[in-house]
């Protein structure tokens, strides 16, 4: 088992975010995370990195409970987070910022490293020495999925990654996401809005509602659910 | 999908009638009350009169200003138009460019300050006035540690360079210690009270982080007021220990069994000769403190600085400990003011809590702000303007602050990145990058 919550709960100041929330994430697997703005999926993914702490329940990550551990440490034991909104270091180039994805890994994998991102986003190597804040929307989510296997994770955690991206980047980003499941064995926790290609790239999927898990089942499972396609897919954007 | 787009096109003679028009209008409004009419004494009793007369000639002023600025903005915005067009150097180009120049100008600094006060040898007032300009060199290097890299916000930096000067003051006038001595102990006490400030604010950002470092920065200011038997309070610490040249003592004459600097070299005692050396000696900490910090960016933690100024979040989502980042940078940005602090007192012979107002603070911050955040040559030149304009105000007596604020107002409607706002690249990709503009450069 690479990751499971066992009911946890998390509170920004007064608001209950999280209300017991179950999920497991196998190796290997890809899982997605669906649910509408405000249901806490942010807070889920955040509350996994330690910020905010999980005020009940249990987080094991790779064998080990990391729910009282620092959020800097959580990252070191290898669990990377691609945030929502992208946040790479605007001023900075992206060389730079591909840097700053590897602050806490060994320093001899380095070049090896910035090869094998290079070889999956070729645009990042023509930019290499731009400056990151001026890349279209795309190519910073480019930027910040590299920076994140810089450190080369065992579970990678994408927040929104198709958040206000062209449609061919959207594409592109499911299209990464499969690659790096299979090709390279990632282990990925997904959460999105866009419910119909998120849950057609994962093995499983959970939907979240007001901070509580209302479903769970495989990506095919969900997608044909009749309580997902009203909530998510019909009359929204599919 | 459509973008509005907003294009500032130039006006036309007329609109800029009209414009000007409306200000004249506007001016006429405010005129009546403030210009127009005038209280006067008219046998104990207050009478109205009328200038209309000054009234006419103003709002004709704003009418011609206005529209001579109108004019004066279109122009230098169609002449910027031209050039922009007309240039055919990518932007990487002229960053490249603009950092050579950069580069030559600073060397060009550093000669001419070396030089200058072989020139100037007999002229104090030049020398005094440019270790000044060092001392908010150094500070505004302190400071950009923790502004411009970090992008900190601290409005009491002031308060590290009051416990450097004040550390040397009671370490020298109470217990005897040399200035080399004390200046690495009072740089480390700064430091730690960078790391003491920096505890309680870690999870503090922006507007808040600046008022509790403003709090700070009077915190200390008041002890040192206040606390009489420690501080001196208000009356402050007086003949504080001069530092010496090796030894040497910069005095007429020499003390039991010592020589002065003057003896030993065979030269007519003049009072030139401890300015010149005080120079010098900031000369080096600056120097010192640039090649340190330069260092340190090009380091992880320099750059893990730059990452928090740039997305805490992020920060964290790469396993960085944004709070040894951030102690780090209060720390070492503490310690540099408090060495720019120790050579103050050393220098001044004399503090007071007088020299540690939020003034000193905010033109700190002004000289990192106004050079272009964390920009190393924009801090020097930000600092020599900021320290020449009110001395060549000195002239205009009462207006000199006014001008003050102007040159600074000016200065950011003119470069609002600061002056130098261009990033230089902690990487440089020698491969591809620098090879392929210097073969367009040759073309």
């Amino acid at each position: 088992m690479m990751l499971t919550m066992e009911g946890v709960h998390a509170h920004y100041g007064h608001i209950h975010a999280l209300r017991g929330i179950d999920i497991e994430v196998q190796v290997g697997e890809v899982v997605t995370l669906i649910g509408a703005n405000g249901a806490g999926k942010s807070t889920l993914m955040m509350s996994l990195f330690g910020s905010p702490k999980a005020s009940a329940g249990r987080i094991v990550f790779d064998g080990e409970d990391i729910t009282r551990v620092p959020t800097h440490e959580i990252a070191r034991r290898g669990i990377a987070l691609v945030p929502e909104g992208r946040r790479i270091f605007p001023r900075m180039t992206v060389i730079e910022n591909l840097q700053m994805g590897t602050a806490h890994a060994d320093p001899a994998n380095y070049a090896a490293d910035t090869a094998r991102v290079f070889a999956m986003f070729p645009i990042l190597e023509e930019r290499k020495s731009q400056r990151a804040g001026t890349l279209s929307g795309g190519e910073q989510q480019m930027l910040a999925i590299g920076r994140a296997l810089m450190s080369r994770p065992k579970l990678l955690l994408l927040d929104e990654p198709s958040l206000g991206l062209a449609p061919i980047y959207i594409r592109k980003v499911f299209q990464i996401i499969r690659e790096l499941n299979r090709d390279h064995g990632m282990t990925i926790l997904l959460v999105e809005q866009n419910a119909n290609q998120a849950l057609r790239v994962a093995d499983r999927g959970y939907v979240l509602q007001h901070g509580e898990i209302t479903l769970a089942g495989t990506g095919a499972e969900l997608l044909a659910s009749s309580e997902v396609r009203a909530a998510y897919l019909e009359g929204g954007h599919a | 999908m459509s973008a509005v787009v907003f294009a500032r096109h130039a006006m036309t003679p007329a609109e800029r009638l009209r414009d000007a028009g409306w200000v004249a209008f506007v001016g006429l409004i405010l005129g009546v009350p403030l210009i127009g009419l005038t209280t006067v004494d008219v046998g104990g009793r207050l009478g109205v009169e009328t200038r209309f007369g000054l009234l006419a000639a103003f709002v004709a002023a704003a009418f011609a200003g206005r529209l001579a600025l109108r004019w004066g903005i279109d122009h230098m915005r169609n002449r910027k138009l031209a050039r922009e067009q007309a240039s055919t150097t990518t932007a990487a180009q002229r960053a490249h460019g603009a950092q050579r120049l950069v580069n030559i100008v600073g060397w060009v600094a550093l000669g001419a300050s070396i030089a200058l006060p072989i020139v100037y040898s007999d002229n104090r007032y030049v020398v005094d006035t440019a270790t000044t300009v060092l001392i908010y060199v150094m500070l505004g290097w302190g400071l950009n540690v923790v502004v411009g890299l970090a992008g900190l916000l601290d409005l009491g930096y002031v308060a590290f360079y009051a416990v450097g000067a004040y550390s040397y003051a009671l370490l020298s006038t109470q217990y005897g210690w040399g200035f080399w001595e004390a200046l690495p102990v009072s740089g480390a006490l700064a430091a730690s009270f960078g790391i003491l400030l920096g505890y309680p604010i870690l999870r503090l950002r922006g507007d808040y982080l600046a008022i509790v470092t403003l709090g700070f920065g009077e915190i200390i200011r008041v002890i040192l007021v206040n606390w009489t038997e420690f501080s001196g309070g208000p009356n402050g610490i007086s003949s504080i220990p001069r530092p010496s040249f090796f030894g040497l003592e910069f005095t007429r004459r020499p003390a039991e069994g010592e020589q002065t600097f003057a003896g030993f070299f065979g030269l007519d005692f003049s009072a030139m000769h401890r300015l010149i050396f005080l120079y010098y000696l900031i000369l080096v900490l600056a120097l010192l403190t640039h090649v340190f910090v330069s260092r340190l960016r090009k380091l992880p933690v320099g750059r893990a600085w730059e990452a928090l100024r740039e997305d805490e979040i992020a920060c964290q989502a790469m396993g960085m400990n944004t709070t040894n980042i951030k102690l780090s940078a209060f720390a070492i940005g503490a310690m540099l003011g408090g060495f720019a602090g120790v050579f103050f007192a050393a220098r001044q012979g004399f503090i007071s809590p007088e020299s540690f107002t939020f003034t000193e603070s905010a033109i700190i911050l002004a000289i990192v702000v106004l050079g272009g955040m964390g920009s190393q040559m924009g801090v020097v030149l930000a600092a020599t303007l900021l320290v020449l304009i009110p001395e060549f105000g000195r002239n205009f007596s009462e207006y000199r602050m006014l001008l003050f604020g102007a040159a600074m107002v000016l200065i950011m409607v003119w470069k609002p990145g600061g002056l130098l706002s261009h990033r230089e690249p902690t990487v440089r990709l020698q491969a591809t990058g620098a090879a392929a503009s210097d073969k367009e450069g040759a073309r």
